[in-house]
């Protein structure tokens, strides 16, 4: 097969020292076993990820996915954007949509953009990285390439909210998408069956600023993940992958449980299904250590 | 313009001025009140005013009462109400547009957490064009004063340390960090940006 070429966006969770940097490297040793080349976008910007809305009015925010969409139009023509990131994928695509929708925004914000020197035409197909494996790869594909199946691990697939609604995946209905659980399947892994959790909210960037309330709702996640009889949980959003590992201690202390539940990216199971170590998996990036995907990375 | 001249402009009208005004807010007169939208909030307990009811103050005048709520910034932009609404009312914006000319007009609840939250997110990443965790971080830890964010630091201690160990945060990034090169032309864009929109509320 070709070379296949994006427009890549990895958003700001993805930059060196930044909390999903574990996410961009097993994305990129995904791609490589699979002849993608990632093209990032130029000088790319913050996209405000859903939560910028206090100082950051309508049109503000719509230029700053603007001009990351102009950036490509003018560097990457012909490719699409993509995006491992569930808000700079929905922000991305949701603007253009908008712009698009309303001819005096869109001219607004191309007044806006011509300062930057920039101009958007806003034809750009915006796309989740996961939608590049199922729709330009396919399930037979993806796992043609498996050189050591994840035998005997069960997954629970966190498909959370924004890789879901509102645009969804493949297709898929929202209540219960399944590409997660495809994907699981395809690596050799057992997914968890009626996760009841899986579309479910953790909080978002509320995880912040609403801690409690939030953890709460985490909680839950977990929990019915163990109900499941999961060993891990896979999900493929920044936000979801930190808000469910990291708080796993606090949680423990508030509700009195034991939670010590590995939350890892579809790209890590993919690297390490593909055969590479721990290191290109990037399972040195995981809070809460997924054991049993290193044992399989180091044989 | 400022909230005594909007009270002056509108009047009684407040379905109107949120029209008029709010981000998407034109939408609120094709809620038909079914509330499917209050039962889909992740943290639906914690809203003073869930959505559909706060379209229904909106219609009934309470003007105040629905500006000064903390209701909106419970939203964890879920996008559960817009995929359910029966009208396709796009809630989420709506909720978001009502907290920002909260904001603007200066009703929003000063000592609410999102409020905060979002306000430096927003100052964080215009700074530079993208986001700086630590910074954005620490800021946050702090925002309820020092004393609080000590106490708010240790806690988040542990977090700290994973995040740290597993090379997922970096303390160098206190110098500067990321950001976009051409700054001068993304600020002076977000300029415009804001003027014109500046431009359009207050015709
Ligand atoms: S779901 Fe839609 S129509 Fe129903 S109350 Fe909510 S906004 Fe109104
Ligand atoms: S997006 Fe906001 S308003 Fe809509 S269901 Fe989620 S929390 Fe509620």
């Amino acid at each position: 097969m070709a070379k296949k070429e994006y427009s890549f966006y990895p958003g700001c969770s993805s930059q060196k020292g930044a909390s999903s940097i574990n996410y961009l490297r097993s994305v990129e040793t995904m791609c490589e076993d699979l002849d993608v080349q990632l093209n990032t976008i130029p000088d790319w910007n913050c996209c405000s990820a859903s939560i910028g809305y206090n100082g950051g009015g309508e049109l503000p925010r719509l230029v700053l996915s603007a001009r990351n969409i102009a950036l490509s139009e003018k560097n990457h023509p012909g490719q699409d954007i993509v995006s491992p990131c569930a808000a700079c994928w929905l922000g991305t695509r949701e603007s253009q949509e908008r712009l698009n929708h309303n001819d005096s925004l869109m001219a607004e914000a191309n007044t806006a953009l011509k300062e930057a020197g920039l101009e958007l035409e806003g034809k750009k197909d915006v796309r989740h990285m996961v939608e590049v494996l199922i729709e330009d790869f396919g399930y037979d594909a993806l796992g043609a390439k498996v050189k050591k199946p994840l035998n005997d691990i069960k997954i629970a697939g966190y498909v959370g909210c924004q890789t879901n609604r509102p645009f969804g995946i493949d297709g898929e209905s929202f209540e219960n998408p399944k590409y997660l659980d495809k994907l699981i399947e395809t690596l050799g892994g057992e997914p968890v069956e009626n996760y009841d959790k899986k579309v479910s909210c953790c909080g978002g960037a509320l995880a912040f600023s609403e801690p409690d309330k939030s953890q709460a709702l985490i909680k839950d996640i977990i929990e019915s993940a163990y109900d499941g009889g999961a060993d891990m949980i896979v999900t493929p959003c920044p936000v979801c992958q930190m808000n469910v590992e990291v708080y796993q201690d606090q949680i423990n202390a508030k509700y009195n449980t034991k939670f010590k539940m590995p939350v890892v990216y579809y790209s890590t199971l993919i690297s390490v299904a593909y055969g590479h170590n721990a290191k290109d998996s990037a399972l040195d990036g995981q809070v809460i250590r997924a054991k049993q995907l290193e044992e399989i990375a180091a044989k | 313009m400022s909230n005594t001249a909007m009270v002056e402009k509108y009047r009684s009208n407040f379905l109107k001025e949120v029209a008029e005004n709010v981000e998407e807010g034109e939408w609120v007169r094709m809620c038909m009140q079914c509330g499917v939208c209050s039962g889909s909030c992740p943290m639906g307990p914690h809203w003073e005013h869930p959505p559909q009811e706060l379209f229904m103050m909106i219609r009934a005048n309470k003007r105040e009462e629905v500006l000064s709520s903390s209701s909106m910034w419970m939203c964890t932009s879920c996008y559960n109400c817009i995929a359910r609404c029966p009208r396709e009312l796009p809630i989420t914006h709506i909720m978001h547009g009502l907290a920002h000319y909260a904001k603007r007009l200066g009703l929003a609840p000063k000592e609410n957490p999102t409020n905060k939250f979002s306000q430096r997110f927003w100052d964080n990443l215009t700074k530079t064009g993208r986001v700086n965790e630590l910074k954005l971080g620490l800021s946050l830890y702090f925002m309820n004063g020092f004393v609080e964010g000590i106490k708010t630091a240790l806690k988040m201690k542990d977090v700290g340390m994973g995040m740290l160990k597993t090379g997922r945060m970096n303390p160098l990034e206190i110098l500067g960090g990321h950001g976009v090169k051409d700054k001068s032309g993304f600020q002076a864009m977000l300029k415009k940006a804001q003027e014109l929109e500046a431009a359009r509320v207050d015709k």
